[in-house]
């Protein structure tokens, strides 16, 4: 069985023969951001998460005409087909792909098993930077019902009519860490939103960083409870990891009603009197 | 220019699970270091071997995760 949106997922050896197809931009996103200097793959242009994907004011996604501007500048306009890959399985890149469907860009695709892939191939890489002509870009409405807010969150909780999916860790979720070991922590307090469920990101992925087959990704959530008949909200710390397990139950799955809750838990573990479960989950199959 | 020599390890430091990948590209050889779960970016290190590219990194990355604060649950 195929996936549900197969044409959003592109492999390294379809992105091999494309590289010179002037139909698409090839778009590499990466935790981290001095991956990219290092060797990309030929025609690729580098976006910075934490600069240009974002607001750097306020904690929001990128807005509106910074947007325009940055597509515009990558040679994108709204017909250019996007394709998008970046390291640690793609976290970044989904992060990505959720912003441009908030902003209704038509046609992006992400690249299965992303930078470790491509590298681990052997397949052409190059430092670079491609000299590519300026375009117009014009942002759409888009699909901001793609992204839950945090009284949407509560009103969830309270009444428990959503899935709720916690991407991280076993042990974030439990709280016995705040953060991935090594990164800072980001929160005052450890656990996890009331009710979720944990059901860890990489569970989606194979040993090589590709997505795993449907019928797996199907048993992965069904069995966990994560049904198709409601709707589902993933969060984790910062939203990224949760935008990579809103594309997999969105567009590999197909369910109907998904949203990224990327205030995540650095909102929710920083608000006063918000209510925090500790412990373990139920163990996941598969 | 491609990835040559590509090697993937996984090995514990501090009861946690790293990800150890290294590669040469041209003359240099260069390393990252994952959480091997959940998989987040530890660190990277670059050199003119393999044993100074991931002695780099994995100086970083162990120094990091001795970091990591254990809380205790109820």
């Amino acid at each position: 069985m195929s996936y549900a949106h197969p044409e959003a997922l592109v492999s390294t050896s379809w992105l091999a023969e494309h590289l010179d197809d002037p139909s698409i931009r090839i778009v590499e996103v990466d935790v981290d951001t001095t991956s990219y200097d290092q060797g990309h793959a030929p025609g690729a242009v580098g976006w910075n998460w934490n600069t240009q994907l974002c607001d750097t004011t306020v904690r929001d996604v990128i807005p509106k005409a910074k947007l325009e501007e940055l597509l515009g500048q990558s040679g994108i306009d709204n017909n250019t087909t996007i394709v998008i890959y970046g390291d640690n399985n793609n976290w970044f890149a989904a992060w990505a792909f959720w912003q441009l469907k908030l902003y209704g860009h038509a046609d992006v695709r992400i690249v299965n098993g992303g930078r470790n892939k491509w590298i681990e191939e052997g397949r052409e890489l190059t430092t670079e930077k491609p000299s590519v002509p300026r375009k117009t870009y014009r942002a759409r409405e888009g699909d901001w019902g793609i992204r839950a807010y945090l009284p949407q969150v509560q009103a969830h909780v309270a009444v428990g009519d959503a899935s709720l999916v916690d991407v991280r860790s076993p042990q974030e979720f439990s709280g016995e860490i705040l953060s991935p070991p090594g990164l800072p922590e980001t929160c005052q307090r450890g656990g996890h939103i009331p009710g979720a469920l944990s059901i860890p990101w990489g569970k989606a992925c194979n040993e090589d960083g590709t997505f795993k087959s449907r019928e797996d990704l199907e048993a992965l959530y069904q069995g966990a409870g994560v049904t198709p008949d409601r709707r589902v909200i993933a969060y984790c710390r910062i939203g990224e990891r949760s935008s990579h397990s809103w594309f997999v139950l969105k567009y590999l799955l197909g369910y109907p009603d998904v949203k990224n809750y990327d205030g995540s838990w650095t909102e929710w573990g920083n608000l006063v009197g918000a209510p925090v479960e500790k412990g373990a989950s139920q163990p996941v199959k598969v | 220019m491609k990835a040559e020599d590509y090697q993937e390890r996984r090995e514990s430091h501090a009861g946690w699970t790293m990800n150890i990948v290294s590669y040469r590209l041209g003359d240099r050889f260069h390393s990252t270091v994952d959480d091997a779960d959940p998989g987040a970016r530890l660190s990277r290190g670059e050199g003119a071997t393999r044993d100074e590219a991931e002695g780099q990194a994995l100086k970083k990355a162990r120094r990091m995760l001795e970091r990591t604060r254990r809380h205790p649950l109820p």
